[in-house]
């Protein structure tokens, strides 16, 4: 008994592994190939099985009249878009977040409760729903097509996130501390940003996380709200996904567009193996 | 100038936490606040900090309406049942904190926070971390924290009722220390306990709290020998009185088929029938006295607890040594009848053993 289940454990856990590996190990051989090594038949070994070259990897630096890929402005873009947008939204939403969690609001039948639900019913209408009002209302303020327009959108959809993660999270801080530090001299936004705040760093940086990985991850609004002058990160990824991008260049890009988030993944994962981060998430 | 409360009231749902609640906080005394959970106590706490504002009554303080003084403002200090301390600074850190938040000359906060730290046993602890702490430690940095502003108003919730019993027994004394010599005459010190072992020990001035009303106020020793209502007397006594329906005919105190002799601070009653109120420690195991049946034996440190039942009655008696009953035991007990206490039918005392009436 003890000998099998052990064996199916580990059995399940390598096969796991593999089925999540396999994609980056296979686009992470596949951009090191040429035309030869790519059209030879599945190979995975460098060396053995295929001689490595940098093409894939050098397009990335390259211009796009001298054959480049020119994802360096998608990727510098997406990379504002989501970092402003995150930190904007984390912002505004730990401060919701604390009222929601701290102060008691009620406007007829509508109290704390409907509100942080109201937050989160943002994420819960497909995306499709959401598209034509926004397209609609960028039209209108003209800011279609612009970082700042997709900056408002994902801050209407990341704050929802760090609503729900951090009044969660204040909701574990016992109100008695905020009470002690008003006791001991601290008006109430004293005792919010010296007390509450530090305090709540493991759940702002997973807020931050969450933030950060949805942003970078959307493609549906960077595809439906820009056109030709902003292009972001997954929708330049997917525009390279034809004929003319050697299947090289496209493993090598895409590798490169997933890498701040295996970074991102890898912080998370150490705060939460940690510990103190346990009661943070559910 | 003292702190004085006038109807304080607070009902945020259907009952009230506060319920006309008034006082008058002499500076220099220590005043215990007794009442079971849920009575009340936190809540009036929290009123005197400002962190509760009450939905009637007017409270003073130093010639300033209370109620008025924001809480950062009020200069009190809180200890909580709960260890609250801020976990992201160390011992040391959290105890400044309070100095450092009045900008008070960094040499200064050293030589106080060492003082402090030393009052409550902690030198040498100054840069642990909160969490490395056992619970008596972290209750004695929050003490520290709150001995160190010199505060003109001193508020502590039950602060002794979260550590184990040799924690509490140690860190009472500690207390009863730091009153007798640290207070300064011009601070108000507020205790909560639903202990009255706790109330008698603190020997202050004792306010009896239940569902939000003052039901008595007066020394400890007042409360403990005249206790205005059945109620008090419950809540007073660990464990609580028994109380017993009980009959006076020529000369004898009848109840449940047993007849004792009248005691001379009894003959004056009124009334034929009242509540027969008598400690557990005054009655004793007797083997020419009334039988009961064994409810319960609980064992409690050195003393053993018997729940008794006799027709419809039921009282606890404690034995001050450690002995084992089994269920259903017929045991023989007597009562010590120079200490009786005698409620009237409404549960108000007409007579003590120490002369006090209500009636």
């Amino acid at each position: 008994m003890g000998k099998l289940y052990k064996f199916l454990k580990y059995f399940f856990i390598t096969f796991w592994a593999v089925f999540v590996v396999a994609p980056f190990l296979w686009a992470l051989t596949t951009s090191f190939k040429d035309f030869n090594s790519v059209n030879g038949g599945a190979t995975y070994i460098p060396w053995v099985d295929f001689e490595p070259k940098l093409e894939g990897w050098r397009v990335l630096i390259k211009s796009p009249a001298n054959g480049g890929v020119d994802i360096i402005e998608p990727y510098f873009n997406s990379l504002f878009v989501t970092c402003t947008a995150s930190l904007i939204s984390i912002v505004l939403g730990t401060l919701s977040a604390y009222a929601l969690s701290r102060f008691t609001f009620k406007a007829g039948f509508v109290k704390n409760n409907d509100i942080t639900f109201f937050f989160i019913s943002q994420r819960i209408m497909p995306p499709i729903v959401l598209s034509i009002p926004f397209f609609l209302f960028l039209g209108a303020i003209n800011l279609l097509d612009s970082l700042i327009g997709l900056i408002v959108v994902y801050i209407v959809l990341l704050m929802p996130i760090a609503v729900w993660i951090m009044v969660d999270f204040f909701n574990k801080v016992p109100r008695e501390i905020d009470e002690t530090a008003l006791i001991d001299g601290c008006n109430p936004y004293q005792a919010f940003f010296k007390v509450v705040l530090p305090n709540s760093i493991p759940g702002l940086i997973v807020a931050g996380m969450f933030c950060i990985i949805f942003g970078w991850i959307d493609f549906f609004f960077a595809f439906i709200l820009t056109f030709t002058e902003v292009q972001l990160l997954p929708v330049k990824i997917v525009a390279l996904n034809s004929s003319i991008t050697p299947w090289w260049s496209l493993s090598a890009s895409a590798l490169v567009s997933v890498a701040p988030l295996i970074i991102v993944a890898f912080i998370v994962e150490r705060y939460l193996s940690k510990g103190n981060l346990s009661g943070a998430i559910k | 100038m003292n702190l004085v409360a006038e109807n304080l009231s607070y009902k945020p749902d259907e009952q009230f936490h506060l319920n006309e609640v008034s006082f008058n906080f002499e500076k220099g005394n220590i005043y215990t606040i007794l009442g079971r959970t849920l009575s009340g106590k936190t809540t009036l706490l929290k009123t005197i900090a400002g962190l509760l504002t009450p939905d009637t009554g007017a409270m003073q303080f130093e010639d300033k309406d209370f109620l008025k003084v924001p809480v950062w403002e009020r200069n009190i200090a809180m200890v909580y049942q709960q260890f609250i301390n801020y976990p992201h600074l160390n011992v040391f850190e959290n105890v400044a904190f309070p100095l450092k938040q009045r900008k008070v000359d960094d040499q200064l906060i050293n030589d106080e926070v060492t003082k402090s730290l030393k009052s409550v046993g902690l030198e040498g602890y100054e840069t642990r971390k909160i969490q490395e702490l056992s619970g008596g430690q972290q209750q004695r940095v929050s003490l520290a924290r709150s001995l160190v502003k010199n505060a003109k108003i001193l508020l502590l919730d039950e602060p002794l009722v979260n550590l184990d019993y040799k924690l509490r027994e140690q860190l009472r004394e500690e207390f009863k220390n730091i009153f007798s010599q640290g207070l300064s005459e011009d601070s108000i010190v507020v205790f909560s306990t639903t202990d009255p072992r706790e109330a008698m020990e603190i020997n202050g001035e004792v306010i009896v709290l239940d569902e939000g009303k003052v039901l008595q106020v007066g020394s400890a020793k007042e409360i403990f020998e005249n206790p205005k209502t059945l109620k008090v007397a419950e809540i007073s006594n660990d464990p609580p009185m028994n109380i017993l329906k009980a009959s006076i005919e020529t000369n004898k105190i009848k109840f449940e088929e047993i007849e004792v002799e009248l005691p001379n601070h009894l003959s004056n009653l009124k009334e034929k029938n009242f509540n027969l109120g008598i400690r557990a420690s005054d009655i004793k195991l007797s083997d020419s006295g009334f039988e009961f049946e064994v409810e319960l034996a609980e064992i409690s440190g050195s003393e053993t607890l018997l729940h008794l039942k006799r027709g419809n009655s039921r009282i606890i008696i404690s034995i001050e040594e450690v002995l084992n009953f089994n269920i259903h035991d017929k045991v023989k007990i007597s009562f010590n009848i120079s200490k009786i206490y005698a409620f009237n039918e409404n549960g108000v005392l007409s007579s003590s053993p120490f002369g006090g009436s209500y009636v």
